[in-house]
Order: C-alpha cells, then sequence, then structure tokens
C-alpha cells in the first residue's frame, strides 16, 4: 500500500523552497530574478501554513485560521511587489543596470 | 626672638645683600661700601662677643616649625669654639672685602659681586653658629649657592660656569650622605641639638653599646663626613676646588682657602665626640692622610699659580681631617685658624701679583716681582714661611707640629705620609716663589712692568701676614680660640727635628732645581694632569647616563610605545578594518548577513 504524505514531506519541501529562494536572494545578480526568489521565499511560508492547517484538524475539519492567514500573506505579497518593482523602476531610471554589484553608492 | 650680638651678626650680612640686591644694583661704588662696612661691623661685634666671653650659650632667633615633639628651630650657639671661628670668618671677610674695593674697581658686575659676598657672609656665619643639625644644613646649602655665585660670577666665560656648576654638583653628592648620616644620628642620639647629641653620647657607657649600636654610629658618622668631603674637598670628591680658581681671586681668598672649605672641618669637630665613640676615626684620618699626600703631589707639577695654592689648600684641609680622624680636633681647629691667615694672605698675595702683571696667571711668565713689589714679596715670603712651617717663629710651626704629633701618637704610617707631604708642601712652595718671585721677569709685557699695588690693596696683606706669624703663639690663639682649645705643647723632640728636616730638604731641592729656570725642568705627566680623576669621572658618568638612557630607551620602546601608544592606535585601526569590510554597499552581503541573523534567533528560540 502506498505511504501516506505526512506533516513532515510538505515542511521538508517548504523547507527546501524558502532554501533555494535564500540562496537565490544571494547569490543571483539580477535584481528581478532576486526579487522573483523572495517571492518565493514568501510562498514558501504561505505552503507551510497550509500544511500545518490541513494536518492539525479541529473537530474533523482543518484548521481555518492557516488558511486565512495564507490569504492576507499573498495580500500583502502583492502590495509589496508594487512597492519594491517601483523602487526598483526609480533605480533603473538613475544607474541604467540590473546587475545588483553595481549598485554601491551606500559603501564606505 | 632675642636680639643679641650674634643675632646681628648673622642678619646684617643677609640685609646688606638684599638692599645691594633690591635697590643699589646701578650703584655698584655704593654697594662695595655698604657690603664692607656690614662686615667690618660684624667684626667688630664678633670682637666685642669674644671679649664679653662667658659659658656657652644657646639663643633660640625663631621657631622655624614645631611638629609632634620634634622642633626645629633657628638658634644661635655662643661658646668658645664659634666665637674664635667667627673672629676668623670676620676679619678675612673685612680684609678680602677691603682688598675687593680695588681688585674688582673696574668689574662691570660689581654690585652683584659684594651682594654675593654678603650672602656668603650671611651663610657662613649661620654654619658657625648652628645649634642643630637641621639649621647647620640650611646654611651648608647657602654656602654651596653663594660659592656657586662667586664661582660663576664672570659667567658668561664658559669655564667659570661650567666651574661653578661642578662645584655645586660635587657639594651636592657629599651632601646626600651628609643628610642620610644626619637621620641616622638623629635616630639613634634622639637629639638634633648638637650639644643634647654630646650629652646623649656621652652618656652611652661605651661597654656596654652593642657591636650592632657601635656599628650603625660608625656608618653614622661616615655618612655625616661625607659631607666634609664635599665641602672640604676631600678625595675623592676634590675635583671641584682646583675647577673653583675661575672665580675672583678675592673669592678664592675666603671661600676656598680659608671659610667655607674650613666649614667641613669645623662641622667634623663640632660632632667630634662621634668620632670618639664609633670606629670611623681610621677611615676618616687616611682619607685625610691621603687627600693631602695626592694634593701635595698634583701641585708640584701646575703652573698656575692659583692653582698651586688651590692644591695646597686641599692638602693642608687634607692634614685638618687627618688630625679629626685621629681624635685630635683640638690640633685640627689651631691648624684651621693659621691655615686660614696665611692662605687667605697668599692668595690675596697672589691676587695682587695677577693684577699687577695684568691677569697674567702662569707662574713662568712671572719672575722679578721682588724687586719691582717689594711689599707684596715680603707678605708673600712670610705667609710662605708660615705654610711651610718654618719652626719657631711662624704660626704654621705650632699647628703643624701639634698635628705631626697627633700623627704619630696613633698610626706610624700616617706619621710618615704626613711628613712626606710637608716635605712636598716646601718643595712646591719655595718652586712658586723662586719662579715667580726671584730671577728676571720673563715677560715684557706683563711681569716687566709691574708696579706695586695700592695701600688698598696691600694693607690687608700685611694684616694678613702678620697675622701668619704671631698666630700661633700661644697668647694670641689663646685669647682667640680659647686657652682650653689649644692642643697641649709638647716639648721640641723627634716631631720637631723630622719636621726641619723636611722642610730643609724640601725647599732646598726646588731652590736648586728651579733657580734661574726658564722652562719646567721636571716633567711628570700624571701629576700634572691631576691623576687623571676628572677624565675618569667623566668616563664614568658617561658610562652611567649612557647605560641609565638605553635602559629607559629600551622600555620606552617596548612599553610605552609598543604596549600603549601604538598598541591602543593598532587596535583602533584593526577593528575599523575588521567593521569596514561589514560596509561595502553590497546588497547581497547584506541579504546574506540578515539571513545568517535569521538563523541565529531561530536557532536561540529553539534551543531554550
Amino acid at each position: 500500500m502506498r505511504t501516506m504524505v505526512t506533516l513532515n514531506d510538505y515542511l521538508i519541501a517548504s523547507g527546501l523552497l524558502f532554501g533555494i529562494g535564500l540562496a537565490g536572494v544571494v547569490l543571483r545578480r539580477n535584481i528581478i530574478v532576486i526579487f522573483m526568489c523572495l517571492e518565493m521565499m514568501l510562498s514558501a511560508a504561505n505552503l507551510s501554513l497550509v500544511a500545518f492547517s490541513r494536518f492539525r484538524p479541529t473537530g474533523g475539519l482543518p484548521d481555518y485560521d492557516g488558511q486565512m492567514l495564507v490569504f492576507f500573506i499573498i495580500t500583502v505579497a502583492a502590495a509589496e511587489v508594487a512597492v519594491g518593482l517601483a523602487i526598483i523602476v526609480a533605480l533603473f531610471r538613475t544607474k541604467r543596470t540590473v546587475h545588483v554589484e553595481d549598485i554601491t553608492s551606500l559603501s564606505g | 626672638m632675642t636680639i643679641s650680638s650674634p643675632a646681628v651678626i648673622l642678619l646684617l650680612p643677609f640685609f646688606s645683600a638684599v638692599l645691594i640686591l633690591l635697590v643699589l644694583k646701578r650703584s655698584a661704588g655704593v654697594s662695595a661700601l655698604v657690603a664692607t662696612g656690614s662686615a667690618l661691623l660684624t667684626l667688630v661685634l664678633s670682637i666685642g662677643v669674644l671679649m664679653k666671653g662667658g659659658a656657652a650659650e644657646s639663643a633660640v632667633l625663631y621657631n622655624w616649625s614645631q611638629a609632634g615633639g620634634l622642633s626645629l628651630d633657628i638658634a644661635l650657639k655662643n661658646d668658645a669654639l664659634s666665637r674664635g671661628m667667627m673672629i676668623v670668618v670676620t676679619g678675612i671677610g673685612t680684609l678680602v672685602h677691603i682688598f675687593s674695593l680695588a681688585y674688582m674697581k673696574d668689574d662691570a658686575g660689581k654690585a652683584r659681586f659684594f651682594a654675593g659676598l654678603s650672602l656668603f657672609m650671611f651663610s657662613m656665619t649661620g654654619i658657625v653658629y648652628a645649634d642643630n643639625f637641621p639649621m647647620m644644613f640650611i646654611f651648608w646649602e647657602l654656602v654651596g649657592v653663594s660659592s656657586y655665585l662667586l664661582i660663576g660670577h664672570w659667567y658668561t666665560k664658559a669655564s667659570a660656569a661650567d666651574a661653578a656648576k661642578k662645584a655645586f654638583l660635587t657639594n651636592r653628592i657629599g651632601d646626600f650622605g651628609f643628610m642620610i648620616g644626619k637621620l641616622v644620628v638623629w635616630s639613634m642620639a634622639g637629639a638634633l641639638m648638637f650639644d643634647g647629641m654630646k650629652e646623649k653620647v656621652d652618656a652611652m657607657d661605651v661597654a656596654e653599646l652593642s657591636a650592632a649600636q657601635i656599628s650603625s654610629l660608625t656608618i653614622a658618622t661616615l655618612l655625616v663626613f661625607c659631607g666634609t668631603v664635599g665641602k672640604s674637598a676631600q678625595f675623592p670628591l676634590h675635583v671641584w676646588l682646583p675647577d673653583a680658581m675661575e672665580g675672583p681671586t678675592p673669592v678664592s681668598a675666603l671661600i676656598h682657602a680659608a671659610t667655607m672649605v674650613a666649614a667641613g672641618v669645623y662641622m667634623m669637630v663640632r660632632v667630634s665626640f662621634l668620632v670618639g665613640v664609633s670606629h670611623a676615626g681610621e677611615v676618616i684620618s687616611w682619607i685625610g692622610g691621603v687627600t693631602a699626600l695626592l694634593a701635595a703631589l698634583m701641585a708640584t707639577q701646575q703652573n698656575d699659580i692659583k692653582r698651586i695654592l688651590a692644591y695646597s689648600t686641599l692638602s693642608q684641609l687634607g692634614y685638618m681631617v687627618m688630625a679629626v680622624g685621629l681624635g685630635a680636633s683640638e690640633a685640627s681647629m689651631f691648624h684651621l685658624f693659621t691655615h686660614a691667615w696665611f692662605k687667605a694672605g697668599l692668595f690675596l698675595g697672589s691676587g695682587a701679583v695677577i693684577y699687577a702683571c695684568h691677569h697674567e696667571q702662569d707662574i713662568w711668565k712671572m719672575g722679578g716681582l721682588s724687586k719691582k713689589m717689594p711689599v707684596t714679596f715680603a707678605t708673600f715670603a712670610a705667609c710662605t714661611a708660615a705654610l711651610v712651617a718654618v719652626p719657631f717663629v711662624t704660626s704654621g710651626w705650632y699647628s703643624k707640629e701639634a698635628i705631626l704629633e697627633a700623627a704619630k701618637e696613633k698610626g706610624g704610617v700616617l706619621f710618615v705620609l704626613a711628613a712626606f707631604t710637608a716635605l712636598l708642601t716646601a718643595f712646591y712652595m719655595t718652586r712658586l716663589v723662586v719662579v715667580a718671585f726671584l730671577g728676571k721677569a720673563r715677560d715684557e709685557h706683563g711681569a716687566g712692568h709691574a708696579h706695586e699695588v695700592a695701600p688698598v690693596m696691600f694693607v690687608p696683606l700685611v694684616i694678613l701676614a702678620v697675622m701668619g706669624v704671631i698666630g700661633g703663639f700661644g697668647a694670641v690663639a689663646g685669647a682667640i680660640l680659647g686657652h682650653e682649645q689649644l692642643p697641649a705643647h709638647g716639648h721640641f723632640g723627634v716631631v720637631g727635628m723630622v719636621s726641619i728636616a723636611t722642610l730643609i730638604v724640601g725647599a732646598g731641592a726646588a731652590f736648586v732645581l728651579y733657580r734661574g729656570r726658564d722652562r719646567d725642568p721636571v716633567n711628570i705627566k700624571l701629576f700634572a694632569n691631576k691623576f687623571y680623576f676628572d677624565e675618569l669621572y667623566a668616563k664614568l658618568i658617561a658610562v652611567a647616563q649612557d647605560g641609565l638612557a638605553t635602559v629607559v630607551k629600551v622600555l620606552d620602546g617596548l612599553l610605552i610605545d609598543g604596549l600603549g601608544v601604538r598598541g591602543a592606535a593598532g587596535l583602533a585601526s584593526g577593528a575599523g578594518g575588521m567593521l569596514r569590510r561589514l560596509q561595502v554597499g553590497n546588497i547581497q552581503g547584506y541579504a546574506f548577513l540578515f539571513g545568517l541573523g535569521v538563523l541565529l534567533l531561530v536557532f536561540l528560540a529553539l534551543a531554550k
């Protein structure tokens, strides 16, 4: 018989997703890609929330608090993306580059 | 505060010095007269005090400080010893003041000179009248200061300034030992006043003293003697006295022949009870004897008239110190007394000669002065006779015989040493007289044109020469020093014959060797270069200074520089360098550290 998918599997997936996102933020040079990886980290968090919601039922039904929080997070992520892209566009207008290595005016 | 004669004698020169320095600086003539007047007045008062006589007494002039049981006063002790010594000090002082009126007539710093002389009279009076050790030490140092100011009177001359410094520093080295010895004696005897100390020490029954106590007393006496070694220029601190001849000749006569250098001997006589009780006498007498011999050897090869007399002073001081060490302090005091008169006479006579030869001091450039300056020659010859101890008619004979008697009684080798030194004394003094006064003038410009000096200059010479001759007779010395102070007058014995023999041999040899010469036939480099003591000391000081400087440099480089200054700076700069790497403006770097921080927090939260 096929083994059941447990909470741990979802959590490992979420963790891996978060790790990939973090690696992308630290290692990628293109600022748009860094932003996308940032979103990936957020979605990793969402995944773990939903997993907990499903696997910790209250009274036979899943705990809907987790799912509610996910909705909020998605909304907030959208707002954040709007602001973040606005900043990147403003930055591009001055620096004319999407390479994050060339943006060093805060050094020292 | 009682105003007694001794107090006036003490304070009058002080006020004279103050008056000259504050008010009369510009009128040199008036300053000279003020200073001479004060000296004359102190002489008159001293004679008065002497004639009044009376038992020994101490009058407190001013209570300086009172701390618990310790009371430090400026107190004046009026006893036979101080009365006699004051006659010497004020008498020779007055004569030197009168002599200086003419000798320093054209000097630019005349007012300063007389102020210095007055300051010196004040300080020396303080030493003579000192009632306790601290007061004596204060005036001891004051005398050193006066000596410094007067030796360096012509301070623009580098050699004079150096000589003044040398004198003061050498004195200070001796005074260091003096200070420590003073404190040790105080701790052992419990009293600082000479009277109190004498009582306590006499009260200590010698048989009952433990070996440790006797050793401490010996060490204390030797330390106190260090003061004498410095002040009276004994070996090994004798190096300053010949250089002190850079000062004007009246200064040499007053300070470095008659009074200041005698202060060391005077102090030892004051504490002679210490020498009796401890075992210090042997060391003291040997130092005196060695000084006498070394100085006499050095004198035989000197060519500057004042240097010869300076070494002669050193030699005679050696005699006095030797006598104190042998326990014959009356003989020492008697010799101090007679020596003061004839040595001052010799120095002032040399001053007259130098003045007449237009400030020429080399005896090989003089000659034939006996005909050109008869009075000076007569006084100089009389004082020389006293110095070499011509039998029976001079004061020097009686005092030197007393010392030789003491030497013969206590120790054989010292007697031989003293007799040989007497021979050398006769030799170099005869050499001086023969070369400078007899024969013909060797330098037309200087000695050729010499003529007798003014009465203002030769009258003091005559008075000193007279005192040099009669000062040894019992009547004169007894009247001044007090009859109980004189050494017992022995009959004419072996000592007398040895004395006469050494005189004849020494004087004869010099006469034969130097009569009619133009250059010195004898040339002993060792004596002429003063046994190379100055070079030795210079090397010692250089080595010590360099060593100390190297040690300090290493410590400074390692500790203060390395750890302190550079260490602190290095630490700051290193930390700064490390922290700088966090601020490169690299976004991804910041993100990485951010992530690291979050990980740390999670870890800490879970670990709880």
